[in-house]
């Protein structure tokens, strides 16, 4: 197990290297930015162009460029480690930016996660026992309307039901709990949260129907009848622990994937994530800055994947690896 | 003649659907002697499942409609609510399976579920309960019972998954014990084995056993009695003996015509029984068999046929006379070899 461990995690690295090489690759392809003449400022000479371009060290090969890159993600640079270079724009070390952003990031994936938990499962649990019954239709479509209700509505709409016209909830906009307190901070993340949480809830409320549904019918679920288990046991025991395990998997893959950054519900309620940051950078060919977020949005993905597989086989008797 | 254990009077499960009302079961009639082993015989679709299903209180009457008695120990289970159903089922009559390989979770150890079991209905602690399950895995021949106690389903071979079952199924010491179809999903040579150890733990734990089967040649030297199902009903019912070497209803010829026998020098085909298991919606008239029935006569398609017994053990449901009967029989077995 541990072999395998650490086999997938040196998989990780190779994984994240060739994902920022292409990235890199990619900033250089595409239409051209030239980060060293929007920071020179308006017309520049081209001395001081020539300056800002070695300062950056854009005047090397680009290869080289990215062997000092991924050197610097490895042994630090100036401002600590790991190195994640500084602002084209702005000259400031991203390190501490990106963290900031990260930690908004995760509050509201982590927030979110378990809300959709909260509502997802037992809505699929009680869908699944009673099987076309009103609750299920009802719940269903409840899951039809959250799967295809896109963020970017939902989000405004919510905010002018619950914030413009009732004025139940705050507006947008990020309050850290260090600086305005655990109160403020819920309130501000209840908006984000259900909206983000909304279409997880639905997928997750599905998922947890069909497969209990189908745990339902098979033939162990019959002999735990037969061996007279009540009928709660034999669903919140038998049914449940067959039917969540696949859960678990998405759920890893799901908050992996949202670590990188949720940029809709983060534009529409205006939190500093890191998906945010990372369409800013885009737009004004911050070169390291979309590294490190492609870097840090890779890293979770892959390594949620890990995660994941591992916490399988725990889960899953018959999975084994070596 | 002594008390029955089990007696099933004129039980129907009809099953409502979509396309119609399915007669899975329609009108059986049978009784189970204490100790004794009955073999119930039919091909898919003949009632045979569904029929114990509903003894055991697995098929209710939220999912059917149900009609008859069960009268269990003198108690008609048919009565019995919910709740209280639960403490017989799987104590005082239990059920193993087909297929071995799905009916055990695949996340549970072993000796959990088998410990599981005894503690839904005996008050023990969970380390007396692994104690008595490894006892069980021992009983049913399991070797090294308290190393495979901790193992999970997957890393058991089918022959000791059935044999996991069957100790599950015995840990309380019940007094009836269905077994349906234990073989079916077994190698030839672990079928022999299982319904051998059947046999010896009906003697150890004094149970009776139903052994629910599609394979008559498998079960016939295992079972005291035999009952052939045909549509949800019983065509013929006799000691093992009468069915196996003198049957009387058509359906158990072909039914017999259609087994490999390995002792009878013929290097002919076998013979299949001709035509499929009828509709349960759309029931024939009269002798549900007479569309497949090579000897059927006008009789056979107004009437349906009483179970009627030709001597004090043997019983069948057709409408040819007996003579006749005998002497088809004896021209069949006279063909094939």
């Amino acid at each position: 197990m541990l072999r395998y461990i650490v086999r997938r995690l040196l998989w990780v690295l190779v994984t994240l290297l060739l994902i920022t090489l292409i990235t890199y690759l990619i900033f250089f392809v595409m239409p051209p930015t030239k980060p060293e003449v929007n920071f020179a400022g308006k017309q520049p000479t081209p001395e001081l162009v020539a300056e800002v371009r070695r300062q950056f060290g854009l005047d090397k090969p680009v290869i080289v460029q990215y062997g000092l890159f991924a050197k610097r993600i490895f042994l630090g640079d100036e401002y600590g480690w790991p190195g994640l270079g500084f602002s084209f724009t702005t000259r400031d070390a991203l390190k501490p930016i990106i963290f900031d952003r990260l930690l908004v990031t995760l509050q509201l994936a982590i927030g979110a996660a378990i809300l959709w938990l909260l509502v997802g499962i037992p809505i699929g649990i009680l869908s699944a026992l009673r099987p076309r019954s009103v609750f299920d239709r009802a719940a269903m479509g409840f899951a039809l309307f959250g799967v295809s209700t896109p963020v970017f509505f939902l989000g405004p709409v919510l905010l002018y039901i619950f914030w413009f016209k009732l004025g139940w909830l705050p507006g947008s906009g990020f309050y850290s709990i260090g600086q305005y307190g655990f109160e403020e901070w819920f309130m501000h993340m209840i908006m984000p949260w259900s909206v983000l949480a909304l279409a997880f809830a639905a997928f997750y409320a599905r998922m947890t129907r069909g497969n209990l549904i189908e745990a339902m019918g098979e033939d162990y679920i019959r002999t735990a009848r037969a061996k007279g288990l009540s009928e709660r046991r034999v669903v919140m025991k038998h049914g449940l622990r067959a039917s969540l395990t696949p859960i678990v998997t998405i759920l890893g893959l799901d908050l992996g994937a949202l670590l990188g950054g949720a940029l809709i519900t983060e534009t529409v309620f205006n939190l500093p994530g890191l998906g945010a940051f990372a369409v800013k950078s885009v737009f004004s060919g911050d070169l390291y800055a979309i590294l490190d977020v492609t870097l840090i949005a890779a890293f979770f993905i892959t390594f949620a994947n890990l995660v994941v597989d591992v916490v399988y086989a725990f889960l899953d008797p018959r999975v084994r690896y070596t | 003649m002594a008390e029955p254990l089990l007696e099933v009077r004129d039980l129907k499960v009809h099953f409502p659907t979509d396309d119609g009302l399915v007669k899975a079961v329609d009108g059986l009639t049978f009784q189970v002697m204490p100790g004794e082993t009955l073999g119930v015989v039919g091909e898919s679709g003949s009632g045979k499942s569904v029929s114990f299903l509903t003894v055991m209180g697995l098929i209710t009457r939220k999912q059917a409609i149900i009609e008859g008695e069960v009268i269990f120990q003198g108690q008609d289970l048919l009565q019995v609510p919910a709740d209280e159903m639960r403490h017989i089922r799987g104590a005082r009559i239990s059920m193993i399976f087909q297929d071995p390989m799905t009916s055990l979770h695949p996340f549970y150890k072993v000796g959990t579920q088998i410990g599981e079991a005894i503690r839904v209905h005996q008050k023990t602690s969970k380390k007396e309960a692994q104690d008595q399950a490894v006892e069980m895995l021992r009983r049913v021949g399991i070797s090294k019972p308290d190393e495979r106690a901790n193992q999970y389903p997957h890393e058991f071979s089918g022959g000791m998954r059935q044999r996991a079952m069957i100790a599950m199924a015995l840990s309380l010491n019940p007094d009836l014990l269905i077994a349906d179809e234990p073989t079916t999903a077994l190698d030839v040579t672990v079928q022999a084995q299982i319904l051998d150890l059947i046999d010896r733990l009906r003697e150890e734990f004094n149970a009776a056993v139903v052994i629910i089967t599609h394979d008559l040649g498998v079960v016939a030297e295992h079972c005291d009695h035999l009952q052939v199902m045909y549509a949800g009903k019983i065509v013929e019912y006799g000691t093992a003996d009468d069915i196996y070497y003198s049957p009387h209803h058509p359906y158990a010829w072909g039914l017999l015509g259609s087994i490999t026998r390995v002792d009878e020098a013929h290097k002919e085909r076998l013979h299949p029984i001709k035509g499929l298991p009828p509709s349960l919606i759309f029931v024939p008239s009269g002798c549900a068999f007479h569309p497949r029935c090579p000897y059927v006569f006008d009789k056979c398609k107004v009437d349906v046929p009483e179970l009627l017994p030709s001597d004090g053990h043997h019983a069948a449901a057709c409408h040819l006379p007996l003579a006749d009967k005998e002497r088809i029989y004896a021209e069949e077995v006279a063909a094939r070899t």
